[in-house]
């Protein structure tokens, strides 16, 4: 194929840690593959060589922090077809979105010593507060094989295989012993959205949910399991409250034990 | 477009939304006033939600600030905390940690070298572009950021934001057993490894010095990663040297609770990164320092091919102080990384339990570790419950801005000497310079949207300081 026929792919980012756009470059045995199937056309991490648009399709890391940002991520869906979120951050605003909770002027105080040289918003938002979304690729970081079976079902016109059920379906897949039940562990797997193939608990840590809600949560069942296992408020808050603690599920579960 | 009173040249097709990074080069007639890089990546406020945080979670926390170097994060501010807390990792623990380290190190080393600098010496826009010429080349450097991804992936779970380590060590250790097929994949990275050096070595390399104070960690005995004391050589120039001169200089060390008395950060109105300076001078950190100041402990096999590809023996109290040859340090870097995992590998024995417990108290820990792209300091103040009260992160991109910045003016300077160039080869010009100190990845292969201002100093003021 040449190179006007193949399907452009862009990679875009905004407010995050590179990390969701990285596993693109961490596809070491994909990489040259994907890139004689589609035309990369703009991936500024990885080429400097950019091309104007339109795209077929998009991916999109980081989360929205600034009114410059705001008319980026417009202008990115008018000349993309598909868009895809990558990450915790495009979906749910990521761990910057804990400034929701705070007055952002006084974090603001805290890192800079002038503040006032610094333009952001008050809040971090998903790419989905700000346009429409074809879909949204969980986890904080995204998962190799995911982002791949991401990309190659657009390239086929397809809807992606990206189960949503919880971590505890990939423990039992993966035949781990459950730490909740064999050791009391707290783990965020039951309400935890699946897609690392249940990392944690095979190291003997309990999940903490850097993949955001499952499609499947219980949390007036839940919070109890937290609490026999040794966790109090404070801890249950805080462990709700990183990576996806503006997820809806998550931000409102700590709200409640707030008694917000 | 005029701009009180000075000509101001915008220079490239993207839009100016498009880049993280803008150049900016202030002339005063012929001469190079002033270079900026302005940072814009949004800031995200980690050093303000740390606070109120329980001491637990910082490792996990700060991995995001970068996905490129998560152990580094995850490192220093357990070497922090346990500092705060009194506690000493040490043992097979301590050598676990090297090996994760060891893992990041080839990881992202290497995909800076192959993936990111490497296109520049061929005039390629991406590795993709250079795979067409050159993919054996490309393919081996695949596969040795394989290698390295191997290691973090079995010790840490992922390679990004791994989740294995913990204060005191680690959730899981691995047994013997299953480290030995690493160790056959890493014999095979050496070989590609050493290859690596002497592809990089081939290269074209401009002539340029260094005038910076170079500050790393040193632990005598061995290259220093995961642990040292910060250690300085002094820029060349106070000593009566040239920038470009290859002689080591006598250094001095501080201990890492005083970083915060000689590493000052401040703020610039161009960039929302925050610049540092050490004792009142420029500093540089990354690559260049730490094969100045720990590059006699490299091992034999680093340490030929160091030799072998021109750097010279730095037992003879020989440096590197060409910026454009860091390529080649970081690919013996790479090389030791290889075969200091494979020596720890060999020695490991599992240490009886996976971490040391660390009880809370109240108190201030410091903790610094060698990142790939240079020193990274952390600082938490604990009340007695182990809640976070203060956080500082100091990052080497924040050190090496000022550093870049100067190694721009003076680049972009020489290069007037020999004619008016045109902004479209001074934006390569600079791109490359700014990539030989391996910036934050975003920020390294970003167009440079350079803007040249030509004529008065009228915007300087905008530089407060």
């Amino acid at each position: 194929m040449t190179a006007s026929d193949r399907p452009k792919l862009a990679v875009w980012k905004f407010a995050s840690c590179d990390g969701c756009q990285l596993t693109l470059l961490d596809c070491e045995d994909e990489l040259l593959g994907i890139a004689e199937k589609v035309e990369i056309s703009h991936f500024l991490e990885a080429s400097s060589a950019t091309d104007p648009g339109p795209y077929d399709l998009s991916l999109v890391e980081g989360s929205v922090t600034t009114q410059q940002d705001v008319e980026r991520i417009n202008h990115i869906r008018a000349v993309s077809r598909r868009l895809v979120t990558i990450g915790a951050c495009a979906t749910a605003g990521g761990v910057q979105a804990l400034r929701n909770y705070a007055d952002v002027a006084e974090f603001q105080a805290v890192v800079y010593a002038r503040p006032d040289y610094i333009a952001t918003l008050a809040t971090s938002t998903p790419i989905s507060a700000h346009v429409p979304v074809d879909f949204e690729l969980r986890g904080c970081p995204i998962d190799r094989g995911q982002l791949v079976e991401v990309i190659t079902a657009y390239l086929a016109g397809r809807k992606p295989d990206v189960p949503a059920h919880s971590v505890c379906f990939e423990c039992k897949q993966r035949g781990t012993t459950c730490v909740t039940v064999a050791h009391g562990t707290p783990c965020l797997g039951p309400v935890t959205h699946a897609g690392c193939g249940a990392l944690c608990p095979a190291y003997g840590r309990g999940c903490y949910g850097c993949f955001g809600p499952s499609n499947s949560t219980n949390f007036p069942s839940f919070i109890p399991l937290l609490r026999r296992d040794g966790m109090d408020t404070l801890d249950i808050v805080r462990v709700l409250r990183t990576f996806n603690t503006a997820a809806p599920e998550f931000d409102a579960a700590s709200r409640k034990e707030l008694g917000q | 477009m005029t701009h009180r009173g000075s000509k101001v040249l915008h220079v490239g097709s993207l839009a100016r939304v498009e880049g993280e990074t803008a150049l900016h080069l202030i002339m005063d007639g012929d001469e190079v006033a002033e270079a900026r890089l302005a940072i814009y990546e949004p800031p995200r406020f980690f050093e303000a939600f740390l606070r109120g945080r329980s001491y637990t979670e910082p490792p996990d926390i700060t991995s995001r600030v970068c996905g490129i170097c998560p152990v580094a994060y995850q490192l220093s501010a357990c070497r922090a905390i346990e500092d705060a807390c009194g506690v000493v990792v040490d043992g097979q623990l301590a050598a676990l940690r090297r090996l994760l380290y060891c893992g990041e190190w080839i990881e992202s080393q290497t995909l800076h070298i192959h993936l990111l600098h490497a296109p520049d010496f061929y005039g390629c826009d991406s590795a993709i572009d250079l795979a067409r010429t050159r993919r054996a080349d490309v393919e081996r450097g695949l596969r040795l950021k394989q290698a390295g991804n191997a290691i973090l992936e079995l010790l840490g779970g992922r390679a990004i934001h791994p989740v294995n380590v913990r204060l005191g060590g680690f959730h899981r250790i691995p047994t013997r057993a299953e480290l030995r097929p690493l160790a056959e994949r890493l014999r095979r990275a050496r070989d590609d490894a050493q290859e690596t050096v002497r592809w990089v070595a081939g290269f074209e390399f401009p002539d340029a010095g260094c005038d910076n104070d170079l500050l790393a960690l040193a632990q005598p005995g061995s290259y220093a990663i995961e642990s040292g004391i910060p250690t300085v050589m002094p820029a060349p120039t106070t000593a009566g040297l040239p920038a470009d001169s290859d002689r080591a200089l006598p250094t001095r060390s501080f201990g890492v609770h005083e970083f915060g008395d000689h590493v000052v950060e401040s703020q610039v109105r161009h960039s929302t990164a925050l610049h540092s300076r050490l004792d009142g001078r420029r500093h540089l950190t990354g690559s260049l320092a730490r094969y100045a100041i720990s590059g006699r402990w490299l091992s034999p096999i680093a340490l030929q091919a160091a030799q072998d590809a021109g750097l010279g023996d730095p037992r003879q109290g020989i440096v590197c102080r060409n910026p454009f040859r860091s390529i080649v340090i970081r690919a013996v870097e790479v090389l030791y990384a290889v075969d200091e995992a494979l020596r720890i590998i060999e020695a490991y024995e599992p240490a009886p339990r996976s971490y040391l417990d660390v009880p809370a108290r109240a108190g201030t820990g410091h903790g610094a570790t060698e990142a790939p792209r240079g020193l990274l300091y952390h600082r938490y103040a604990l009340d007695a419950q182990g809640t976070v009260t203060d956080a500082s992160l100091v990052p080497p991109t924040a050190q090496n801005q000022g550093a870049i910045e100067e190694d721009l003016r003076r680049i972009v300077q020489e290069r007037m000497r020999d004619g008016d160039p045109t902004d479209a080869e001074l934006t390569v010009l600079c791109e490359r310079a700014i990539r030989n100190h391996d910036p934050c990845i975003s920020c390294s292969a970003h167009f440079l949207d350079l803007t040249v201002e030509r004529g008065g100093r009228g915007l300087r003021r905008f530089h407060a300081e």
